[in-house]
């Protein structure tokens, strides 16, 4: 073994709003070991939630994060209801789905605004946002928040969308269709993104087997698992659609099935709404008296992969258990094969294309031993350092801004 | 108008710390330099070291592990620096107060300017915030 440097990254830096910290062991520019230190960012989640009662826990794992905001009610909703074996009307089964992929649409212009800023395209990333905000005033007509919207309760929804917010709705996603359009342009026919991120951050099938990874990072390297399909809860059964998968396994495949998969989403909404005007306005949730003992498991697929949640109840007021696995837990752990080998400049867009998640993840501290470095940079240089080499791509590509 | 006005009257340099949040007040922190809002047309800036800062923003609630850090970060700051806690959970501690690794309210472990309640605040509210601090004689 000769001379490592060790670049250490955060705990509190501008690359992710979330206090994390990486520390990368480099053999010259090539990244030879990496660790990772979490545990900032618990809250005690799962404990405070068996001091709150049923219908509580709702507003409580809402708030584990702030971009997964239906998945993990979603999830806990599929678990209590498991317990209570009641069925929801179809209504309330079809604005959850709604709601549902809203959050996924704008879950992913986020990340691709985001993984924009980290390549030096803040362009991508203004339009990204930009183009975010109508999906956000449209949460806010429906459920009256831009986030944590508090829609979900036992049996049911809270809140309906009228025929005429749906009409409101339609007019908004045609609009973020071909703004889509602009974006999948801007991404799949830029020479200079295709030589930055083909073959950077590479899994391969068995990989993601290896690790567990779920969500856009398996189905990236080809894995075709999606909760909505193997497993279909709300009205995903009712809905004509595919699993968008991409092969390769980089960063460029990851950044394909988000941006395909805002088109899948934008049909279901628009499927659901056909079925929401079919229906006449009717009951949006069942009244659920109390929850019998037992045991329940529910699982979503969040923007992320999926969320698990599991819960146990005495038959009380409020859950005795309730553990929640969150999809970044088991993303995370893959960045050790997709760091390890790439450059110092690679690793920063490589562990972004997870879309990792911190306040999902840490429920859990791990802790690694430290060892002296030599080096230090932080990680406004590591940023820089990434843009740095898409302008060389695009000096050497001859592509002008 | 005291010393510490004075200091404030040209363009804000914001540094943004999250001491256990949701996510939910930093993407909204993120959506105020974006388009729509576009707090850059006043000079105000994100900041990548808080050495460099005016303004420290603060989100979430502080907890067990991240209460050193975020003493270490507010003694690196230039003084006078501002103190803004983003939310209802530096505020109070918010529906995470009863949590066993929450280590107090912001204000309990660094002075703080300026309160924005709210899970999470609008942009508007936010903007709004920093206006009447900024008017405040």
């Amino acid at each position: 073994m000769g001379k490592k440097t060790i670049v250490p990254i955060g705990p509190y830096h501008p690359l992710l709003e979330e206090p994390e910290f990486f520390k990368l062991y480099c053999d010259g520019e090539t990244v030879v070991d990496m660790e990772w230190e979490t545990g900032y960012n618990h809250r005690g989640i799962e404990k405070i939630c068996e001091s709150k009662t049923f219908e509580q826990v709702f507003y409580v794992v809402e708030r584990i994060c702030g971009i997964c905001s239906t998945s993990h009610p979603f999830a806990y909703a599929n678990a209590v209801e498991s317990i209570a074996d009641v069925d929801i009307p179809l209504r309330a089964k079809l604005i959850r789905s709604i709601v549902g992929e809203l959050e996924r649409i704008h879950s992913h212009l986020l990340w691709v605004g985001l993984a924009g800023h980290f390549l030096g395209y803040n362009t991508l990333f203004m339009w990204a946002w930009k183009y975010r905000e109508p999906v956000l005033d449209m949460f806010e007509i429906i459920t009256g928040n831009r986030n944590s919207y508090a829609m979900f309760t036992i049996g049911g929804v809270r809140r309906d969308i009228t025929a005429e917010q749906a009409t409101q709705l339609i007019k908004v996603l045609d609009d973020v269709k071909v703004k889509t359009d602009l974006l999948v342009g801007a991404v799949m026919d830029d020479p200079v993104i295709h030589a930055r991120l083909k073959g950077v951050g590479v899994l391969t099938a068995k990989d993601i087997h290896d690790f567990g990874a779920v969500g856009p990072t398996a189905r990236a390297s080809g894995v075709k698992i999606d909760v909505r399909r193997d497993d279909p809860y709300a009205a995903y059964d009712m809905l004509d659609w595919k699993v968008i998968t991409a092969q390769g396994g980089g960063v460029f495949a990851k950044a394909e099935v988000r941006l395909l998969e805002m088109y899948e989403s934008i049909s279901m909404i628009k499927q659901c709404l056909e079925f929401l005007k079919k229906e006449e306005p009717g009951d949006i949730k069942v009244k659920v008296k109390d929850i019998p003992p037992g045991t329940g498991i529910g699982h979503a697929e969040a923007p992320r992969g999926e969320v698990f949640h599991f819960v146990k109840s005495d038959g009380g007021n409020s859950p005795i258990r309730h553990k929640i696995r969150a999809p970044s837990y088991t993303c995370i752990p893959t960045f050790r094969k997709s760091c390890i080998g790439g450059t110092i400049s690679d690793a920063a867009i490589a562990t972004a294309a997870v879309d990792p998640c911190y306040c999902c993840t840490e429920r859990m501290t791990q802790v690694y031993d430290h060892r002296t470095g030599k080096r230090m940079m932080n990680a406004v240089e590591l940023i820089k350092l990434s843009q740095q080499k898409t302008d060389e791509i695009r000096k050497k590509l001859k592509v002008k801004l | 108008m005291g010393f510490k006005e004075n200091c404030f009257k040209k363009s804000l340099w914001v540094f943004h710390l999250s001491a256990g949040s949701c996510n939910n007040c930093d993407i909204e922190i993120l959506d105020l330099l974006t388009p729509r809002y576009d707090v850059e047309r006043f000079g105000m800036k994100l900041v990548g070291s808080v050495r460099h800062a005016d303004v420290l923003l603060v989100t979430g609630i502080v907890t067990k592990k991240t209460l050193p850090r975020v003493l270490e970060v507010y003694e690196q700051a230039p003084k006078p620096i501002v103190v803004i806690a983003v939310g209802a959970c530096p505020c109070t501690g918010g529906i995470f107060a009863s949590g066993y690794n929450f280590a107090g309210p912001l204000d309990k472990v660094i002075p703080v300017d300026a309160y924005i309640p709210g899970c999470p605040p609008k942009p508007e509210a936010m903007l709004a915030g920093v206006v009447k601090l900024l008017n405040k004689k």
